[in-house]
């Protein structure tokens, strides 16, 4: 019976994707950049933040064109230090990929777990939990995470900081994140938490943990799925305005909002490649995950918004 | 009403004594306040007297209570990068973010009501379909983004409007206003523009939603099987109707506004209270960080007060005890 | 015999699919005379309320209709531009919704609302409107009409609710109302009330209604005549003594077998086996014909006799072997 139910569920699932060209296109798009980030390494023509490998004589050159000094030619051009934007704009998104996944990952344990507490627990737990949500979410995410931000810096010696400016970052974005998870979790153990299984359960003696992970939790994946995509594309875009507000990823590695930082400078200059490219990246990679997140929220949960 | 006043401003002042609470931490523990007043050259007598100066040898909630006292009076010390009151920087600056604000606010309210209640009613047309498909891509949009695209179309390559700053002010009284010059309106199109259109699309989507969702119910099929006209049905009916849900958010999303001042600020170079903000974290400049955050959360707290008291002109089921009714 | 003021003909509303296409309605057809009450009675998803919506125009997208004829006082309606159709809905033809509670507008005054409705059909001015307002709230009996008139919906109870809804639905004087379950939603005490109400201010006007309900006992005490519906087709239609004293068509003789009438002191309920088919799986011919225990070969064939309106036959092949 549950076989059945699961492969139901499973075959309607891929009926609405097969059936969503934007979903499909997205998702396509989503993997070849999430792969290009991952082999970044492999697919990258030169490794642009090892000193050794640049020549200055490079800088500036546009796409596709030979260098007039040098003769060497690079698809997107090159930064004024002679770096291969193809190869920063890889790089660059490993970085945004990788504090996006590790922020909403905290910020999904965190969010969830507290989530579970506070509708299981109930009481002044689960009212301090669910008040904390409610004044945090009385400010803007993007707040949250740069004061976040700033405070942990603070605490950061000072030769560390570079060094720490990822941690950091995961570690703000992840923290203004949670208060959706919790919401959703909390709401949905309320509901289950009434139903009779999990009081047959109760009453067979289980722990209260084990109820809640053995059960209450399965029922919560559809939706805490949703929000985490859609939190990948917010985290995605948070990491990039606080990169490129110079709060974020150091210059030392730079991620596709410190990239932007850098091009802005050559706005006026004439040297646009140095911008667009990962401007356009970036937004590619935002608007897939954010089209995904949506098409993702409509076949699973409709009522969620 | 009163009792319901009162309540709110109750839980508004228990949020602005935890964020309070938050800041005085910041200021407390972050960093070490002697330290960053009192350079290289210090003696053990030179902490020991600022420690009693700054109040620092007493217990934790006379400091707290010290700090509060100071908040309210509008003194937050010292920048430490400065060397000036934070109070003084910050009445400098907040002219120019709120006259940013207030434009991006109209602009954002007033055409994403428009559109959205627009793309409500004509759902199944293509221009609505146009609107939503363009507004999928510009929630994905990253603000400094719009406000880099900006810049290169309108200053780059138009050479019309002006990419920083806040063009010729005009001093009216202690207000710093670029309302009244030419340079001054030019210079805030682009910004106010960059700023608005995030919560502009936002707004939208949500009026659409919610005014799709209004449309649905019994009292609007009533009021078409009653005969009354397209325009009484969607605006007199429907868009009452919709105002609530709506307000709430909208009331979050004008909060928001102050908020991604920041971003716009710093990509127009707009001298206002959001880039000393970020240039405060930069340097861990904590008097500066502390007082924004203080303002910022009276601001919020202001418009979520103000949200809840529309609330309660809009809709007459809050209205309890008017003519005990029952159901 | 006096013109209908309402005329169905053959109407079929369907509503397309991503695969397939549904007919909710179709074939139907009766009359309504002036003054007259017609039941409409039959299980949930049989096509009632989407009859009455298809007659007052308020079809949801997708479902249209796609064929058939519908006169109101010898004009032909179900055709007419948006803005004609609108004209004639609360003037021509009124409505009464299920759920009180949710037909009204919650922000704003009941009288508002009557208001607007008065002057949106009848050429009076905003003084004589208000005063016809305070004036349909006290015909349907709200205490205090003069003082209430500025109350808010929420401020009143289900049944009083109901009332300023009928009021609603008569305040322009339409010669019919379409009454789409108007009691079903309500505490089983009021039930009556309503019911007594709608008929007393129908007869004073000469208003006919048209009658939606699965509840035969408001269609025996109410109606003048019944149409049972099934499935999307009319089966039955006839003066409703008749019909409920001798049913002709085998799903009206279960219907009948499985409801609670005070006047009729039977033991036991019988039920109808199986349930009505989803509308997409239509058997072929009868659509009743797989749960009928007189079902014969002929019944895959044909939906049986046309029924023409008012001659009080069933749509059944074996009507007579069955009531014989």
């Amino acid at each position: 019976m549950r076989q059945a139910i699961a492969r139901a569920w499973a075959s309607d699932f891929m009926w609405s994707f097969r059936h969503s060209p934007v979903a499909i296109v997205s998702f396509i798009v989503a993997m070849v950049l999430i792969m290009a980030a991952i082999l970044a390494p492999f697919i990258a023509p030169h490794t642009p933040f090892d000193p050794g490998s640049l020549n200055l004589m490079n800088g500036f050159s546009s796409p596709m064109q030979p260098n007039q000094f040098t003769g060497e030619v690079f698809w997107l051009g090159t930064d004024d230090q002679g770096r291969d934007v193809f190869s920063t704009i890889l790089y660059g998104m490993r970085i945004s990929l990788f504090v996006g996944f590790a922020a909403v990952t905290f910020a999904m344990i965190l969010g969830v777990t507290l989530g579970l507490i506070a509708g299981y627990a109930g009481g002044w737990v689960g009212t301090l939990i669910m008040r904390v949500a409610d004044v945090q979410l009385t400010f803007p995410g993007i707040l949250v995470a740069m004061l976040i931000f700033g405070i942990a810096k603070g605490f950061t010696p000072i030769h560390l900081r570079d060094q720490m400016a990822i941690w950091v970052l995961i570690f703000a974005i992840g923290l203004s994140e949670w208060v959706q998870f919790a919401r959703v979790v909390r709401g949905a153990t309320l509901v289950e938490k009434g139903k009779e299984y999990v009081q047959a359960a109760r009453l067979c003696g289980r722990s209260g943990t084990a109820i809640m992970v053995r059960h209450i939790l399965p029922n919560v994946l559809g939706p805490v799925l949703v929000i985490a995509t859609i939190s990948l594309a917010l985290s995605i875009i948070a990491e990039a305005t606080l990169s490129f507000l110079g709060v974020g990823a150091p210059p030392t590695k730079p991620s596709l909002g410190t990239l932007i930082r850098i091009g802005q400078g050559y706005l006026f200059s004439g040297e646009w490649w140095i911008l667009l490219f990962p401007a356009a990246t970036l937004l590619t990679l935002a608007l897939a995950v954010n089209l995904l997140g949506d098409w993702l929220r409509d076949v699973l949960n409709p009522r969620l918004r | 009403m009163l009792a319901f006043t009162i309540k709110r401003t109750f839980q508004s002042f228990i949020v602005l004594l935890v964020v309070g609470l938050v800041a005085f931490s910041m200021f407390r523990f972050v960093g070490d306040p002697v330290d960053n007043m009192l350079g290289q050259e210090r003696t053990g007598a030179d902490i020991e007297r600022l420690r009693g100066v700054l109040g620092l040898d007493q217990p934790f909630p006379v400091q707290y209570f010290k700090f509060l006292k100071g908040a309210v009076q509008g003194n937050f010390g010292v920048s430490y990068r400065q060397g000036r009151p934070v109070s003084e920087i910050i009445s400098e600056r907040l002219p120019a973010t709120l006259e940013l604000a207030a434009v991006s606010a109209i602009l954002a309210v007033g055409i994403g009501f428009a559109l959205g209640v627009f793309v409500a009613i004509r759902r199944d047309g293509w221009v609505a379909h146009t609107i939503m498909t363009v507004s999928l891509v510009g929630v994905s949009l990253p603000t400094f983004l719009i406000g880099i695209l900006l810049i290169y179309l309108f200053s780059v390559e138009l050479n019309w409007l002006p990419s920083f700053g806040r063009g010729e002010v005009v001093m009216v009284g202690e207000w710093r206003t670029g309302f009244l010059t030419k340079s001054g309106l030019q210079a805030l199109i682009l910004p106010s523009i960059t700023l608005g259109l995030y919560q502009m699309t936002l707004i939208m989507r949500l009026v659409r939603s919610e005014m799709l969702e209004v449309l649905r119910q019994d009292y609007i099929r009533f009021a078409r099987a009653r005969g009354l006209r397209d325009r009484s049905v969607y605006f007199r009916h429907a868009l009452k109707n919709t105002l609530i849900p709506v307000i709430t958010v909208t009331g979050l999303q004008l909060g928001s506004i102050i908020a991604f001042a920041i971003i716009t600020e710093t990509v127009f170079q707009w001298p206002g209270v959001g880039l000393l903000f970020i240039n405060s974290i930069q340097f861990v400049d904590i008097p500066v960080m502390a007082a924004y955050l203080m303002l910022v959360s009276v601001m919020f707290v202001a418009i979520n007060l103000i949200v809840d008291l529309l609330y309660f002109a809009i809709d007459p089921r809050l209205h309890v005890g008017r003519s005990g009714g029952t159901g | 015999m006096v013109e209908p003021v309402l005329s169905v003909r053959n109407l079929q509303v369907e509503i397309p699919l991503r695969k397939s296409l549904l007919r909710p309605v179709d074939n139907v057809s009766f009359d309504i005379a002036p003054g007259e009450i017609l039941g409409v009675v039959g299980e949930s998803g049989a096509g009632k309320s989407m009859t009455g919506n298809a007659i007052i125009g308020l079809l949801d997208r997708p479902a249209h209709i796609c064929g058939g004829e519908v006169w109101l006082r010898g004009q032909r309606i179900d055709n007419l531009p948006p803005e004609a159709m609108r004209r004639i809905r609360g003037k021509g033809i009124g409505m009464v919704f299920q759920d009180p509670l949710t037909s009204l507008n919650p922000l704003l005054p009941i009288g508002a609302q009557l208001r607007e409705t008065i002057s949106e059909h009848l050429p009076v001015s905003n003084d004589e409107a208000a005063a016809r307002a305070i004036a349909a709230l006290e015909e349907v009996g709200i205490p205090g009409a003069a003082r209430r008139v500025d109350a808010y919906p929420h401020e009143f109870s289900g049944g009083m609710r109901q009332r300023v809804v009928i009021a609603l639905a008569l305040c322009a004087e339409p010669g019919l109302v379409i009454a789409d379950e108007p009691t079903t939603a309500l505490d089983v005490s009021v039930q009556a009330q309503i019911i007594v109400l709608l008929k007393r201010l129908c007869r004073e006007r000469g208003t006919a209604i048209m009658l939606v309900t699965h509840d035969m006992g408001v269609i025996a005490e109410t109606a003048d005549r019944v149409a049972v519906m099934y499935a999307g087709r009319l089966v039955e239609l006839g003066p409703v003594r008749e019909v409920l004293s001798a049913p002709c068509h085998p799903y009206t003789i279960g219907l009948m077998a499985s409801t609670p009438l005070a006047s009729q002191n039977r033991k036991r309920l019988n039920q109808i086996p199986g349930a009505m088919p989803r509308l997409d799986a239509l058997p072929p011919g009868c659509a009743f014909q797989p749960r009928c225990t007189s079902a014969r070969e002929v019944c895959g064939q044909g939906v049986g006799p046309d029924l023409t309106a008012g001659d009080g036959r069933a749509a059944c092949w074996f009507t007579q072997a069955v009531s014989a």
